[in-house]
């Protein structure tokens, strides 16, 4: 009696809740909220880091907490708490109803919640089969020592980390399903220096749902490549500033796709009128070779789900068919908001951030030129091999650095070029990718917005865009 | 579960799984926010949360960490089992102590922890807020990024020989970012951000107005021709830049060879002698003062660099013993300690040297860049190699016009930035980050369109 009391009265892992998630949103309805939706997570975390040829830093971290909406008309109240108690969820459902001044007697109707839905019945055992710290650490100190290939290798790292989310959705339109994600990335960097020159080399690896994926991890094949890159650039001039044509490679050159169209193509966008995009579904925003997808279910890519925060199972989403805008990406507040429906795209970095309509695998669909027919098609501009960070300013401009560049010069690729920014808007740039090449392949990342930071992938086969300001020195 | 019962609970759990050296850190907080959307209230958001870390070493002094939320007794005793398995792996080549002056005085800054004004309130300011800005040009169109928030913390630093330390404060905090729209001409968006102690004492009407013209100051807009330039650095560009590159003062990058400097660079000449800068953390002026850092080092004010050369680094309790110094109030709590600068104060010296103090920005006629901001820190900074190649909000001064430039790079390289510092204008202005006034520098590269 007491064990069934204590259980009605908390939430707990692995056991069914219903009852409680249920009294919990009868109660928000009862107090007028339109929609109740409670998110709730257990995480068990752990990272480590090798420098040179030490682990120089272990770091386990676990936690809980809850996240509660409620809807009103098409305004919103998120109260997110550490306390999963009957006591401290209703407190926060009693908040939530405050902050929206809630005082009409207009009552919605909840019917209770629909049968479980568990999509973490098969990876209950990942836990117990990701690897142990010390099999992490062992393999991180063989790929700092793979890394070190000469003398001019200043520094060397390389991370893990691995996130395990256990969560539980439930709303008052009979949404009550669980599941279980994991998360595992892993990196390798290093500085190289000689005299006055100095470069760097980088690449991130990252899966989901696959608890193995890290002893498969060639880290030969990533050291090589790191080092290459760190050597390629170290002793590179400085780009020269100006418009040119660009080849961006294939993988993580899919990044300004992301960060430079996919984002406008978020209904967070719309509700803001800040997407140049807003009124042209079905209208031409990028040249004909161009075709974008958004999903989240290609098996183990860093960005797939099972199920999105908000308990809808994600759908693939062509946002772009041969250049016409065809689709937006959804959340339920973007639905409410804007009218375009829901693509399981609902993602939240954690219960502290309420869900919001993010991008999960997003990449430029594969075309039918060679990576060579791109390269030989520009008399001089620019190769980027390996792309870093960028951003996009709230109108719309965009601007990427480049980590790994060459120049191309009739037709061919001569010599590395360091500091190349490339710099533009999704407006006038897509209509310029001219050439799409057959070589999709993705790559992870994290991605930073609204509802905080979210697992992605990016991808694109090689493309050409015909003209893009560069910049340099 | 308060502070001291926390510490408690920590002393318990370590005694029965033998662990005689802990120390903690932890943090809770209350936050409140809300965002509007043209009159309306869009969403309102309330958080409760607190974040526990506790360190712990093993008998062979090697340290374990975990980090939780879960901060009951079943939560602690889990986190300190974790933090034991961790140390298991602890660095051996770089041990970690208790900071030696992690029982020193601190120095609280005498300011009053303020009320919740509350979630109706915050609402009805933020929606005066943006029918003010909307009404205050025509062709703003909207704010759609906006935010006010208030936050009530608590932060705890303890450990096993007895340290123990609490300071809470208040802090609000508003954002106002306009997008502006005129026919046939592109939209243009700027914005203003102010934080106060409560929300009460954040200056609604001056973010407002800067909000405003700054949006406006940008309609009338042209590119520019890719060129090297006189650059006037706004003071919150040029302390973007500085915190940018702290690294060359971080004595953790320096160990870990990620900084421009070495352990021998004290003394090195960086930059005219006008040149002084001090991170200083307990500055009146800092809203986000803490007195204490992560080891429970006590926060102070620190010469980085005197008459332009270096004069200090920035230390955790590790890197000042390897440097043979003290800590300095810097450290955050980790597996291995970060080491970052708390707030930058730039200023001129007590004599011109070598400035062309002719160069000011309100009254200089030459041709010249300002820039007011700068973007995308993260992706166009490269520290490590001391280069930069950053987006800009700015204006080119030329023939006595203004003009707003559009879409535009500056790149260079921090050290060479440093040598080419040609005035620094006397006066001082307070920004979110730091202090600075204008400081001038030539030959800069600027990529532009035009």
């Amino acid at each position: 009696m007491l064990s069934s009391q204590i259980k009605s009265n908390e939430i707990v892992f692995g056991s069914c809740n219903k009852d409680l998630l249920e009294e919990i949103i009868f109660y928000g309805i009862g107090l007028g909220a339109d929609f109740v939706e409670i998110f709730i997570e257990n995480t068990d975390n752990s990272s480590v880091l090798a420098e040179e040829d030490f682990i120089t830093s272990v770091s386990p971290s676990f936690g809980r907490g809850a996240g509660i909406r409620i809807f009103k008309g098409k305004k919103d109240g998120f109260v997110s708490t550490n306390d999963l108690t009957k006591h401290g969820l209703m407190r926060s459902v009693s908040q939530a109803i405050e902050m929206l001044d809630i005082t009409d007697n207009k009552r919605e109707v909840f019917n209770g919640l629909n049968k479980h839905r568990d999509y973490s019945l098969y990876k209950k055992k990942w836990i117990n089969e990701v690897p142990s710290i010390n099999e992490i650490s062992e393999k991180l100190l063989v790929s700092t020592k793979s890394l070190k290939k000469n003398n001019k290798i200043l520094t060397r790292k390389g991370s893990y980390s691995r996130n395990l989310q256990e969560v539980i959705i439930a709303s008052s339109d009979g949404t009550y399903v669980s599941d279980i994600r994991l998360h595992q990335t892993v990196g390798l960097n290093v500085i190289a220096s000689d005299a006055q020159y100095r470069s760097s080399g980088s690449r991130r690896f990252g899966s989901s749902g696959m608890p193995n994926e890290f002893r498969l991890w060639d880290h030969e094949k990533a050291a090589n490549d790191v080092f290459e890159s760190s050597m390629n650039m170290l002793y590179a001039d400085y780009v020269d500033a100006g418009q040119m044509p660009v080849i961006l490679a294939n993988k993580f050159g899919g990044v300004i796709f992301h960060e430079a169209c996919g984002h406008l193509l978020e209904t967070t966008q719309i509700e803001r009128g800040t997407t140049p995009f807003e009124n042209k579904l079905n209208e031409k925003i990028a040249h004909e070779s161009v075709t974008a997808i958004d999903e989240g279910i290609s098996e183990g890519s860093f960005g797939s789900l099972s199920v999105d925060d908000e308990g809808m199972e994600p759908e693939k989403s062509v946002l772009i068919k041969d250049g016409i805008l065809k689709k937006f990406i959804s959340d339920r507040a973007g639905e409410l908001r804007t009218g375009h429906k829901r693509t399981g795209s609902g993602r939240r970095q954690n219960y502290s951030f309420a869900a919001a309509s993010r991008m999960r695998n997003t990449y430029i669909a594969n075309g039918e030129h060679s990576k060579e027919d791109l390269i030989s098609s520009i008399s001089e501009g620019l190769y980027c091999k390996s792309m870093g960070g960028g951003s996009v300013g709230a109108t719309g401009q965009f601007n990427f650095a480049v980590e790994e560049g060459y120049l191309i010069k009739n037709g061919k690729l001569t010599s590395p070029v360091k500091g190349a920014t490339l710099i533009g808007e999704a407006k006038e740039v897509m209509p310029k990718i001219s050439m799409c090449g057959n070589d999709l392949e993705l790559a992870p990342g994290f991605c930073g917005s609204i509802s905080g930071s979210v697992n992605v992938t990016v991808g694109q086969p090689h493309i050409k865009v015909d003209s893009i300001t560069v910049g340099g020195r | 579960m308060n502070s001291k019962e926390i510490t408690t609970q920590i002393s318990k759990a370590a005694d029965f799984l033998n662990l005689k050296k802990w120390d903690y850190g932890a943090s809770f907080s209350n936050d409140y926010s809300v965002q509007v959307d043209k009159g309306e209230a869009k969403q309102l958001k309330a958080s409760q949360k607190q974040i526990l870390t506790i360190r712990v070493w093993n008998q062979s002094n090697l340290v374990g960490i975990t980090t939780t939320s879960d901060i009951s007794e079943s939560g602690i005793k889990k986190a300190l089992k974790q933090a034991n398995i961790a140390s298991d792996f602890g660095n051996k080549n770089e041990t970690t102590e208790f900071s030696p002056l992690a029982n020193d005085p601190i120095k609280v800054k005498e300011v009053k922890k303020r009320n919740p004004v509350g979630i109706k309130k915050l609402l009805t300011v933020l929606r005066e807020a943006e029918v003010k800005l909307l009404e205050s040009h025509e062709s703003i169109k909207s704010v759609p990024y906006n935010g006010l928030s208030e936050s009530f913390f608590e932060r705890v630093y303890a450990n096993s020989e007895g340290a123990f330390r609490s300071y809470s404060k208040s802090q609000a905090a508003l954002y106002l970012y306009a997008r502006a729209e005129e026919k046939n001409k592109k939209p243009r968006s700027s914005g203003s951000v102010k934080l106060g102690y409560g929300a009460d004492d954040i200056d609604i009407e001056s973010c407002i107005k800067e909000a405003s013209n700054k949006t406006i100051s940008h309609l009338n807009y042209s590119s520019i021709k890719t060129d090297k330039y006189l650059i006037c650095f706004s003071p919150e560009s040029f302390l973007t830049i500085i915190n940018a590159f702290s690294s060359m003062f971080n004595a953790r990058s320096i160990i870990d060879g990620v900084s421009l400097s070495n352990k021998n660079s004290i003394g090195e000449k960086l930059s005219t002698e006008a040149l002084n800068i001090y991170d200083d953390g307990l500055h009146e002026k800092n809203i986000s003062s803490t007195p204490f850092d992560g080891e429970g080092t006590p926060t102070k004010r620190l010469c980085l660099i005197k008459r332009g050369r270096i004069e200090n680094f920035i230390h955790s309790e590790s890197t000042a013993r390897i440097f043979k110094t003290t800590p300095t109030g810097h450290a955050g709590l980790g597996s291995k300690v970060s080491v970052s600068p708390d707030w930058i104060v730039v200023e001129k010296s007590d004599e011109n040297f070598d400035l062309k103090t002719s160069l000011d920005h309100s009254t200089y006629e030459g041709e010249f860049v300002y820039i007011e901001e700068l973007n995308a820190i993260h992706a166009g900074v490269r520290a490590s190699q001391g280069s930069f190649s950053l987006p800009f909000d700015g204006w080119l001064y030329k023939n006595g016009k203004k003009i707003s430039i559009e879409s535009a790079t500056v790149a260079g390289d921090i050290k060479y930035l440093l040598k080419n510092i040609v005035n620094i204008e006397s006066s001082q202005e307070v920004t979110t980050s730091g202090i600075s006034p204008h400081i001038w520098v030539d030959e800069l590269s600027i990529t532009g369109d035009a």
